[in-house]
């Protein structure tokens, strides 16, 4: 087994991990970095988009190589009905610039890309070895780790835990509590496979050019939680997540939903003849800024899903993930540069550091979102996306009924549905909630 | 085809790719005699329909089709209605594309 003593361990190899070995190890710090899967992105699901601002941080010029799929230049939010769909779209030549702001990508391929990028870098990065506990001195300080390798403890100054949503270590170790049901989506994901013309033509696309379809409406029946389909270079994935809380009161199966986002006649026309090669299941952290747990202790740092860094409202999680693992990274370094010890004082500024940069200040400012979408599920998942769809079908569908009949069948059925108090009342705590 | 045809998660499953630790389930459901309104819950939520019923109207979890989400976790760990571990370093689920 491993005897040497390390500067530091990282605990998982998503975007996170990564960022936060890469970091490290870039700046000359001695760094092991342990995945329990065959490889960096085996055990990794996500969308995927990834942002190319926070990876430019990271590694400027990751464009040379990186397995990058399409990158965006049409983003499409679909209101759902039924049988129908209201949509805002928004298309732009723009993104077709030299380098471009957002790119689909498959995570198994990136992450191993990337990993790749953290090897060279300088660190030891063992895979198929799952950590199974920290190891605390008597003062509760953690000072390594022990694995399922055997041979017991492996030391470094500190411990990065990128362990993910589910991480066990830090919540085993009580420096942070399980997240709750009403605080994690359970999302599904299938891959459909086209020919890549077939692609670019049902989407409108051409060359590397991506689109991007963000769905919200009946398909959730009622519960908080959104459907996408994105466009890669020969596959497109599809995928559907609702807060796991909505789907126990619930009762509906994820695949069962899925299967009828993917039949919904909106929908099924882009996947038809498609190959699925792979199904997979993921929890997205939801809670927001009120659920962030504490970030940093004596000896040990958390970042990405694991601290439930995740933007529910813009479905931004891998580039608050890949930032924080920089920025504690970052921290460490300085720290360590500074020849201090790896205190709760010393570490907090990585916490400092994460406050001033947009992953803090995006989550506090839709601090009260989460709530007041998850205790109105109905309303804004159901009820207004129906109301909307209709009041649409009504506007277009041309019957010879007078316009003015058709305005105030419109009018009447919101307010029916939702009295002029809740209509004023959700858009005044929906306004005060973005603010 | 038939439209409305009940969904087949192991249609599904079977896309993946898994390296089963035989004998070594990394979830354990807590022996009952009747299951808790949480532990049933998992026999829709679970997104691969690892847990079944079983005659006994017992909750019963055979994990080899197990995608490793954590949601039983999130569920069940709390009330101590199940154990839950990753997989042993390399073994499980295998994404190819993720």
């Amino acid at each position: 087994m491993i005897d040497e003593r390390f500067d530091a361990i990282v605990v998982g190899a998503g975007m996170a991990g990564n960022a936060a070995a890469y970091t490290m190890a870039s700046r000359g710090l001695k760094v092991l970095q342990l995945e329990r899967g065959e490889y960096s992105g085996s055990k990794n699901v996500q969308g995927a988009i990834l942002y190319a601002d926070m990876m430019e941080k990271i590694i400027p010029d990751f464009r040379e190589d990186a397995p990058l799929e399409r990158h965006l230049i049409e983003q499409r939010f679909w209101m759902m009905g039924e049988n129908s769909h209201t949509g805002l779209h928004y298309r732009s030549d723009d993104f077709n610039e030299e380098k471009p702001n957002r790119y689909t990508i498959i995570r198994a391929q990136f992450d191993k890309w990337f990993s790749s990028k953290v090897r060279e870098a300088g660190a030891l990065v063992v895979c198929e070895t799952t950590v199974t506990e920290l190891v605390q001195d008597a003062y509760g300080k953690v000072i390594g780790v022990k694995t399922d390798r055997g041979g017991g403890q492996i030391h470094a100054d500190v411990v990065v835990l990128a362990e993910g949503v589910t991480g066990l270590l830090g919540a085993r170790a009580g420096l942070r509590k399980i997240p709750k049901p009403t605080e994690v989506a359970l999302a599904v994901k299938e891959m459909h496979f086209l020919p890549q013309e077939v692609i670019e033509q049902r989407f409108n696309v051409k060359g590397n050019e991506g689109a991007v379809i963000e769905a919200a409406g009946t398909i959730s029946e009622g519960m908080t939680g959104m459907g996408f389909l994105y466009t890669n270079r020969e596959c497109v994935s599809v995928g559907l997540g609702c807060l796991v809380s909505d789907f126990q009161k619930s009762g509906e199966s994820p695949y069962t939903l899925l299967e009828k986002f993917k039949r919904h006649p909106s929908i099924a026309p882009l996947l038809e003849g498609s190959e699925v090669k792979e199904y997979a299941a993921h929890l997205i952290p939801e809670g927001g800024f009120k659920s962030i747990p504490q970030l940093y202790g004596e000896g040990w740092v958390v970042v990405g899903d694991a601290a439930q860094l995740n933007n529910a409202i813009h479905r931004e999680g891998s580039n608050l993930a890949m930032t924080s693992g920089r920025i504690a990274g970052e921290a460490i370094f300085q720290v360590k540069s500074r020849k201090e010890p790896m205190t709760t004082a010393n570490l907090s500024l990585y916490k400092k550091m994460l406050d001033d940069s947009f992953v803090i200040k995006d989550l506090k400012k839709y601090k009260d979102m989460p709530q007041l979408l998850h205790i109105q599920s109905q309303n804004f998942f159901l009820t207004y996306p129906q109301l909307v769809n209709k009041a649409m079908q009504n506007f277009v569908r041309v019957d010879g009924t007078p316009k003015k009949e058709k305005e105030k069948m419109t009018v009447k059925s919101f307010t029916s549905a939702r009295s002029w108090a809740g209509l004023f009342g959700d858009a005044f705590k929906l306004a005060r909630a973005w603010r | 085809m038939a439209t409305e045809t009940a969904v087949r998660v192991e249609d599904k499953l079977f896309q993946n790719r898994y390296l089963v630790d035989a004998g070594r389930a990394h979830i354990k459901v807590r022996p009952h005699t009747t299951p808790s309104a949480a532990l049933r819950s998992l026999l829709t939520t679970c997104p691969a329909r690892c847990y079944e019923l079983n005659d006994k109207g017992q909750v019963e979890i055979t994990a080899d089709g197990c995608v490793e989400c954590g949601t039983c976790r999130i569920i069940g760990e709390p009330s101590g209605d199940i154990e839950w571990n990753y997989p042993r370093g390399g073994y499980g689920v295998l994404f190819k594309f993720g």
